[in-house]
């Protein structure tokens, strides 16, 4: 199996305090990963160090053997690494369908004077782009809101919306982060079966953090535990609930258990 | 729905609002000929023009990018500088292929501005952007002051009056016009999508910094073709006039508009201009009540007039002829839409 | 010789806008509010003081009270803004709360023009007293002496203020988190209600002192030293006290040596330029903590 993203000794520290050390990942072709940690061990910062919010301060990223060290978050976005955020950022005024769109500028041609002047393209490219966006809303069963403005979507939709617009950049990497966090029972297991069919039809790798540990064991093939900014173990779901650093980090140690 | 279908709809729209315009145009002629519309009336429409196109090109900035911008007299100056210098000094006869070459030069002149103050400035942002902005307008209008060629405090003077209504009429139709046609394209939507949530535009790999230098440019090009405008119908120049208050003027006009609404632009543009000549008694108290509108406005109705929302002659013809057609009008969709909203919701 | 004058001339300066950064600084660290307003908040304060003298006088009293009386008018007038102003736009966006600001400024000049018309008054100098000689031909204004000894005390009564009192603490405390400070008892909306009005009093002293010195009152005086304060509390990184103190103490020295020495039309441009760099090089000013924005 090939590596499609590799991050080798991964560090950033803010001002002295290191946030992240030593991180280390490697997701394969089509393999669906997750990484959990308790609150604080620097999970979302892995994710910005991977989509270039932050420089890291060591290491090195590698998507299909290039170095993405130094790129702008665009820049990453366009090399294949897309994600969402732990507090749904959307483009809350404009349509559902226009979020979708957004995303896909990146693979549209048409200049700025061929949009001012509907010239170059912009016929043909933005039918296609209208096109598409629509396929990608029917997949997440959101294809009838697509008039909405983001906003007024429920909460569940809203999330849904943020992953369908990652995928909208058509990236070989999804990070979710988070995606299942303020969901019911009955969301969340919705939501697992549309990650499910996107990492089947997208054919694309995805990371995720999640505090829900039902989610992650039951879907996640590799996870990686992190805590104080540190690996602390990883492995296949089995070897991670059985390890005993990982039960100590989760539910403190022995002998404070006992008293 | 497909390609083509789109393709006439929006060819329909077009074909309404050119219409429109053009009955506009024909109005015009018709009351400049008739002598109703003497040369200070005709000057009102001018400023109305001059107004409009300031405003657009800043809601561009402010409304539609989200960057609140304080310097847009400053590029306003350096378009009218521009422009004037050029006319005044190049051999040519006076025409509209002189103005237009002039206008143009100023835009051009603006716009290099834009580019060499815009790449420092927006890296900042809210506050300090304002603050810079408003800063570098004031060096502006302080190095014109103290330039020689400029004519220093004492300004410029016999500028060919190039500036005929109808010109500037069609030249204000076509600015509009082309802000309409980038923000509903796919740059306009990056530009809207880095107002929203400028982390998740760059994170969806819109490339914020250059649609931002590049959306500021366009506006202080715009602005520059404004001063042009202004310094060929005026004749005479004064750096003074590019001041501060100048710049929140137009601040002003976008905001009672709406930030994001080019239609809300044009109306508060109009309405801004008329009502201080309709009350000229009352001229003394101009900003003032100018500044109780503002505070007003924000507090009960931060969006502006108009919000967001643009105001389309094709949605109202459609929505006149409904009834006739029995099809659904917009309004009805909307509702409908709505209704799906809370249904979705509950 | 001409350098000293230079230097003292600065920093007599220097200590008005440090006075008026003071006001800026403190407002923007408690509501995160750039109070465009509070240059003309200066402008009202020489109005004030300029309209009591002669009351003062005619009924017998030492027009040094005219201080006290413009501190009361601007302390009132910075919480009654607050109120009608600022208050209802708590939590909205950054552009509505400065427009707002931008919209106060405004009025406040726009209404001082029509009760006292647009053309400049002349302050009666009521701080005539001799100069302090130091050598031969070198002399200190009392004005001079007066404002830098004032400020000087005022910085320090105000920087113990903030670090040991209860208000104080409320302060900082609302100024790190207005939520969690509700939630441990502070009473928020009056915490932000004084810092108003202390702030709008140092504008008030500043005021007195500055139309002492250049004594001429009018409408749009404000928005000039208004901007240049606003520029020194930048410069010293704004929200932070001892950077407002520093950077107006600077900004007064470059001004009055870039006067003397290079061009005095050029001065506002040169003011100017220094605002543009430090924002580009270190928007948070000489004091400033860099704030991530959270992703």
């Amino acid at each position: 199996m090939s590596c499609v993203l590799k991050a080798t000794d991964l560090g950033v520290s803010f001002g002295g305090l290191k946030a992240v050390e030593g991180f280390e990942i490697e997701i394969g072709e089509n393999q669906l990963m997750g990484l959990i940690g308790p609150n604080g061990a620097g999970k979302t910062t892995v994710f910005n160090l991977l989509t270039g919010v932050y420089q890291p301060t060591q290491g090195d990223i590698q998507v299909d053997g290039k170095s993405i060290l130094g790129k702008k978050p665009y820049e990453i976005s366009q090399c294949g690494i897309s994600r969402t955020f732990q507090n749904i950022r959307l483009f809350k005024q404009m349509s559902v369908l226009d979020n979708i769109k957004v995303a896909y500028n990146q693979n549209m041609k048409y200049s700025l004077a061929g949009g001012i002047f509907r010239l170059g393209g912009y016929w043909r490219e933005e039918a296609q782009v209208e096109e598409k966006a629509h396929q990608l809303l029917e997949i997440f069963h959101m294809d009838h809101l697509a008039d909405h403005v983001a906003e007024n979507l429920p909460y569940g939709q809203q999330r849904k919306l943020e992953i369908a617009r990652a995928l909208a950049a058509q990236p070989k990497v999804l990070l979710l982060d988070e995606p299942a966090a303020g969901m019911n029972p009955t969301e969340t297991q919705e939501l697992m079966e549309t990650i499910a069919t996107i990492r089947e039809k997208f054919n694309i790798s995805i990371l995720l953090i999640e505090h829900d540990m039902g989610l992650v064991m039951g879907i996640c093939e590799r996870i990686v535990v992190l805590d104080y900014g540190k690996i602390l173990a990883a492995g296949t779901p089995d070897e991670i609930a059985n390890n005993s650093k990982v039960i100590t980090a989760y539910l403190g140690q022995q002998e404070e258990a006992a008293c | 729905m497909n390609s083509s279908q789109q393709k006439k709809q929006k060819i329909f729209s077009w074909a309404v609002n050119l219409g429109a315009v053009i009955l506009l145009y024909a109005v015009l002629l018709f009351l400049i000929g008739n002598g109703t519309l003497k040369r200070y009336e005709q000057g009102i429409l001018m400023t109305i023009c001059i107004n409009i196109i300031l405003a657009v090109s800043l809601n561009l900035t402010t409304g539609f990018l989200g960057q609140l911008a304080l310097g847009h007299a400053g590029f306003m100056s350096v378009g009218a500088y521009t422009a004037a210098l050029f006319s005044k000094s190049i051999p040519m006869a006076d025409g509209p292929l002189k103005f237009l070459a002039a206008l143009l030069l100023g835009g051009l002149m603006a716009a290099v501005f834009g580019i060499l103050i815009g790449v420092p400035a927006l890296r900042l942002k809210g506050d300090y952007l304002a603050i810079i902005t408003l800063g570098l307008g004031e060096i502006i209008r302080v190095v014109i002051e103290n330039l020689k060629f400029t004519g220093g405090a004492q300004g410029l003077r016999s500028i060919p009056k190039l500036a005929k209504l109808p010109m500037v009429f069609w030249i204000t139709v076509c600015i509009v016009a082309v802000l309409f046609a980038l923000i509903r394209s796919r740059h306009g939507r990056a530009i809207i999508a880095i107002r929203e949530d400028e982390i998740a535009a760059e994170a969806s790999g819109i490339h914020t910094t250059y649609y931002k230098i590049m959306a500021f440019t366009f506006a202080a090009f715009l602005a520059g073709i404004a001063g042009g405008i202004y310094a060929h119908y005026l004749g005479i120049l004064g750096a003074s006039t590019f001041d501060f208050n100048r710049s929140i003027e137009i601040v002003v006009i976008v905001v009672l508009g709406g930030m994001g609404s080019f239609t809300g632009s044009i109306l508060a543009a109009v309405v801004l201009t008329l009502l201080p000549e309709a009350l000229q008694r009352f001229s003394d108290y101009r900003m003032l009540l100018y500044s109780i509108a503002l505070i007003g406005m924000m507090i009960f109705k931060p969006s502006g007039l108009l919000g967001t929302y643009e105001f389309s002659l094709t949605r109202l013809l459609r929505r006149i002829a409904s009834p006739f057609t029995g099809r659904y009008s917009s309004g009805e969709g909307k509702r409908e839409k709505l209704r799906q909203t809370e249904e979705a919701k509950g | 010789m001409d350098l000293i004058k230079q230097l003292i001339n600065g920093i007599q300066v220097g200590s008005i806008y440090a006075l008026v950064a003071l006001g800026y600084t403190m407002v923007y660290g408690i509501v995160k509010l750039i109070n465009f307003a509070h240059g003309d908040f200066i402008m009202v304060g020489g109005y004030v003081a300029l309209t009591v003298i002669p009351v003062l006088v005619s009924a017998g009293l030492s027009p040094w009270l005219c201080i006290i009386v413009a501190i009361l008018f601007c302390a009132l007038l910075g919480m009654a803004t607050e109120r009608v102003a600022y208050k209802p736009l708590r939590g909205a966006p950054k552009i509505s709360v400065l427009i707002t600001a931008i919209g106060v400024s405004l009025f406040l000049q726009n209404l001082f023009m029509l009760i006292f018309s647009p053309n400049p008054k002349p302050f009666p100098n009521f701080l005539d007293y001799p100069p302090l000689a130091l050598g031969e031909n070198f002399q200190i204004s009392f004005v001079t002496l007066l404002t830098i000894l004032l400020s000087l005390i005022i910085m320090v009564g105000l920087q113990f203020f903030i670090q040991k009192t209860k208000m104080g603490k409320s302060m900082r405390a609302v100024s790190e988190d207005p939520g969690a400070a509700q939630l441990m008892g502070i009473n928020v909306n009056r915490t932000i209600s004084v810092t108003f009005a202390i702030g709008s009093g140092l504008a008030a002293v500043a005021s007195v002192l500055y139309c002492s010195a250049y004594p001429l009152v009018e409408p749009t005086m404000g928005s000039v030293l208004g901007l240049r304060a606003f520029i020194a509390a930048v410069f010293g990184g704004i929200g932070m006290i001892p950077g407002a103190m520093v950077g107006g103490l600077l900004m007064g020295v470059v001004e009055s040596l870039t006067k003397a020495y290079i061009s005095s039309q050029m001065s506002d441009a040169v003011v100017y330029g220094i605002l543009i760099l430090v924002l580009l090089v270190k928007p948070t000013g000489l004091f400033g903590k860099n704030v991530r924005e959270k992703v």
